[in-house]
Order: C-alpha cells, then structure tokens, then sequence
C-alpha cells in the first residue's frame, strides 16, 4: 500500500479530479495532440506561444489519472515560463520519473513534480506520466500535429 | 477413441487439487498471494508440461523428420504423436488435417494468403463480426487491399451478441469466406458458430473460427461444428508460447498452395522446379518449435484426464458468482453481457480509467489485462478507450474472485 500511496499521491488525486486549465484555448496558436495507442489516454494540448514564453497553455481530453494529473501540473507549470525553463523542467521531470535523479534535488526545488517521484517504482506508468511532456516539447518545436508514445 | 478418454478420466474436478498442478500460481506479487485472472492473455502452465518440455530437451532433442538416427526418431514419434492427440481433441477425420503453427495469429494468416489470395477476387466480400481480435482483422484487410474486395463487418447488439438477421442479410453470392471468433476475447461472448457454419454453408460459403478463447474451455468437435478452418494457440490451453494449430478440411487445404517455402515442406528440390511434401507437411516450412509442440501434447493430455462437465460447471459457476458480485458495485459497468458466455468479464468504473484500476489490483496481487485486449473495434462499439478484463481459468477460485470484488472497491476507495 505504501508503493500505492506513493504512486497516488494527494496531489495526484486532487489534479486527477479536479484538473487545472483543462479548457480549450481559444486564443492558442499552437495545437497539439498526444495519443498513447497502448492505453487510449488522449488529450490536446493548446499553447499560446509568444516568441520564447509560453502566455498560456490549456489541455483539454482524457486519460488515467496519472497522465491527467500530470497535464495538469505541467501546464500550472510551465505558465508564463520560457521555452528554455520549460524544457529544464521537463529534463528533470523526465529523470524523476525514470529513477535517475536520485536525491540530487530537494523536494524544495522540485516543487509540484515531487509528487509524480513514484511513478519510477511502476515502469509501465512512466509513458503515461511523459505523455502530455512530450506533446509540450512537440508542440514548442512545432514539429508534428499528433505525438504518439508508441 | 472418445470412450478411451473418458476411461482416463481419473477424478472429479477438484478446483484444490487441480491448482497444486500449477507452480506458478503458488506465489507472492507484492508480499500478497497471486491472484491471476489474465488467463485470456495467456494461461499458467501445469507441471507436467513443464517437465515434459524439460525431458525432452534433456533426453531427446533432435530434428524431426530427417535423421536416421535414434534420438531423430524419438523426436520424430512423439512430435507426430502430438498431431494424432490433436486430431483427437479437435475430433477431426484426419491427422492430415491439423498443420503446427505459431499460433491462431499465424493459422488466420496463413488462411488468409493461402485460401485467400486463391478464391477472393476483386469485389467480392470477407465477413468477419464486430468482436473479432485484431489477428481476425487485419489478415482480411490485407487480403481485400491487395485483391481490391471489402472486408464486411456484421454488427453486435449492446450486450455483444452477434446480429444474426444481419448475419444473413449479408450472407451473399459476393461472400468468399466468413470468419468469427468461436469466443470473444473481449466480452467473452460465445458466438453461435454452429448454426453460422450451417447458414454460411447453404450459400457454399467456407468459415474459418477463431479458436484462441474457446478450446480452454469448451470442447470443440470441428466435424460436428463442421468449420472449414479452426485456429487455436497452445498459450491460451496450459501449453507454451510459439505453437499453434490450424485445422482445415483436407479438400480445402488439398488445393491450397504453400504457404512459407523452406525445407520440410518439399519432396524433391532443383533449382529449375520443386515438387511440395504431402499434406500436412506441406504447409509446415523449416523446424517447428517442437519442445512447444510436445508441450501441447502434454497440455493436451492434462486436460483430458479432466472431468469436462466438473470443469465447465466450475467455470460457469466462478462467471456466474464474478458476475453477480460485481453488478452490486454502483459505478461498475460490465461490457459483455452476452447470454452464453465463458470466463471473461471485462468492465469499466464510471470515472476510473482502466489504468488505474490495474495499478491498484496488481498491488493488491490481481493480475488483470487493462487496455483495448487487440480489439479496438470493440472499444470504439462501445465508446470506451479501454477497460479492465477479468478472464479464469479452471484453476481459479471463488475466494479469488472475492479478492478482485474487495480489490475494486479499494480502487474506487481511493479515487471515488
């Protein structure tokens, strides 16, 4: 049960529920969707891009709880920061959730992201916390329309 | 031969006895007893195929079919023993009859570029059901993509039964070839596939049954259903991974042309013309996996020395007691609800994503398949992304669907 409550943090489960800036971003200059294909979690991500800082950012879809919660957090993350911080945080995300950070930031410095620490013990969880990650940094390259974890 | 295996017949089902046979079931996931109810994905293995698979690699490998010497023909007798228990199990008239592949996947795959790519011509018509896996999709729309024909889908009522009226509304001259799931994957419906072949087959129409989800639990008499095709995997039915049958009516599979050339299937090779074995050989290229294939003999012979009606009264009796159990559960949803059924429930809690529900069964022990179970058709029938599957096996228990029903409300505990 501790792996479980560790994987489901209150944060999580609040997030989940109660998702922030899940709404369609009529203003977005950018729009793109991520799709895990194993799973069906699928949600659009709307950014308004202007030159290197991301005004705002919206999602809007459906999923587990954890790539919910994740798009959730990301986005109250990443609001108003520039595409090179975002990028930072998606770096340390990404080592969080994979295992590789091993206690080399504070809970202090990981701010939100801490909650999703859990997600290493569950590997076939990872895609589905990375997934709305991924559809961010597709969509500040402005690389594809549709970004697929498979 | 059917009376010899009733005479084998050596205990009534006894669900107890019948899990000491199974090694891996005796285990902890996650400090709790396992509890596998996957078994629709791929079913736990008994000891004694285990050992027979051991022995033979121990004490008689060899390749089939070639040498002279001692351990070849060893190798030899029992691998086509094998196909004579096969014959047996599937009660068809010939061994000649069941041809070794890797599994269902490849028997459909094999039907379809073989029987397919002869008879199916532009225009014409593929009738598959709105249940099928993916493996009973794909073949067919590759074959009519290449022959420029339509794959027709016969549509299912909500409780995922098979429309019949539409069945034969689309039963026409254009129709080359029906295939269907004996049993559902995914709703774990069992389709009236003897009164489909009958109704196919006064148009002269061949049907190919999709095996996989039937032969653990049911027993298929392949002249009484009078199928054209029926394909199984050994995974599914207590044997290992990597073999599998096909069966066809010897008429058919008679003016079938090969399927993989290699060696094996030849009778005399030159580099201007090559003369094709006999049947079944012919259809059967390279070195088969034949460890697999002697530990399906030995699956096989497990599940005969079983008492079928104890058996399929125990099933029924494990769908029935799940089934009931989980309608108590108010945000539940039971996708499948079929009259005849085998042992799969598959389900959805309003609110929950599949996901998450297996997370939380696996710490609980509960091994369940989340997800679109190779049946994205299906999901999108029934407007869902995906959900959570409970299928049993012989050796399961009630306690254990008890486990499952405590397990899902801690799901919906936490994210309720």
């Amino acid at each position: 049960m501790s792996e479980l409550r560790a994987l489901y943090q209150e944060i999580i489960l609040d997030h989940n529920k109660n998702p922030r800036n899940f709404k369609r971003l009529e203003d977005a200059n950018r729009t793109v969707e991520g799709y895990n294909p194993l799973c069906g979690d699928h949600y659009t991500l709307f950014l308004k891009v202007e030159g290197d800082i991301i005004r705002d950012i919206a999602f809007q879809g459906s999923g587990c709880a954890i790539s919910k919660a994740s798009a959730s957090v990301m986005t109250s993350m990443v609001k108003g920061k520039t595409k090179e911080e975002a990028e930072n945080l998606f770096q340390i995300f990404h080592k969080l959730v994979t295992g590789e950070l091993a206690g080399n930031m504070s809970l202090d410095e990981l701010g939100k992201l801490a909650a999703f620490a859990g997600v290493s013990e569950f590997p076939a969880r990872v895609k589905c916390a990375s997934l709305p990650w991924h559809t961010m940094r597709s969509a500040l390259e402005a690389k594809s329309k549709t970004v697929s974890t498979e | 031969m059917h009376s010899e295996t009733l005479d084998t017949v050596d205990r009534k089902f006894d669900v107890l006895r019948v899990r000491r046979d199974f090694p891996a079931l005796d285990q902890l996931v996650h400090g709790k007893p396992l509890v596998y109810l996957d078994n629709a994905a791929t079913s736990q293995k008994p000891l004694v195929v285990l050992e027979t698979i051991d022995r033979y690699y121990r004490t008689e490998n060899a390749n089939i079919h070639r040498g002279v010497h001692y351990l070849s023909e060893q190798a030899t007798e029992e691998y086509e023993g094998v196909r004579e228990k096969v014959r047996r199990f599937l009660n068809a008239s010939s061994r000649k009859e069941i041809i070794f592949v890797r599994g269902a996947t490849e028997g459909i795959n094999l039907v379809a570029s073989t029987f397919g790519r002869m008879k199916v011509r532009a225009g014409d018509e593929i009738l598959i059901s709105a249940m099928e896996h993916h493996s009973n999709i794909v073949p067919w729309q590759l074959l009519c993509e290449e022959k420029g024909a339509k794959l027709k889908v016969i549509p299912m009522s909500d409780q995922g039964e098979i429309t019949l009226d539409e069945y034969h509304r689309m039963l026409t001259e254009r129709t080359k070839l029906v295939g269907i799931a004996h049993v559902s994957n995914a709703l774990g419906t069992i389709n009236p596939v003897k009164q489909m072949v009958a109704d196919a087959h006064r148009r002269s129409i061949p049907v190919l049954l999709d095996g996989a989800q039937a032969v653990p639990h049911v027993r298929v008499d392949v002249q009484e259903l009078d199928c054209d095709f029926y394909v199984f995997s050994g995974h599914k039915m207590f044997a290992p991974t990597g073999v599998g049958i096909l069966y066809g009516k010897e008429t058919f599979l008679e003016e079938m042309p090969p399927y993989q050339g290699g060696g094996d299937m030849i009778k005399s090779v030159t580099f201007e013309r090559t003369i094709f074995n006999d049947l079944p050989y012919r259809f059967e290229a390279g070195t088969p996996h034949i460890a697999g294939g002697i530990g399906l003999g030995a699956a096989i012979e497990y599940l005969e020395r079983l008492d079928w009606q104890g058996l399929w009264e125990h099933e029924r009796d494990l769908l029935d007691y799940a089934t009931e159990a989980l309608s108590t559960i108010k945000k539940l949803r039971i996708i499948g609800t079929a009259r005849e059924k085998a042992g799969v429930i598959s389900f959805v809690i309003e609110g929950i994503h599949p996901h998450d529900v297996g997370t939380v069964l696996d710490q609980e022990g509960i091994a369940v398949r989340t997800g679109h179970h190779c049946a994205q058709p299906v999901m999108q029938r029934f407007n869902i992304p995906a959900t959570a599957r409970a299928s049993f096996a012989l050796y399961n228990t009630r306690e254990e669907v008890d486990k499952l029903v405590a397990g899902v409300h801690k799901v919906i505990e936490i994210f309720g």
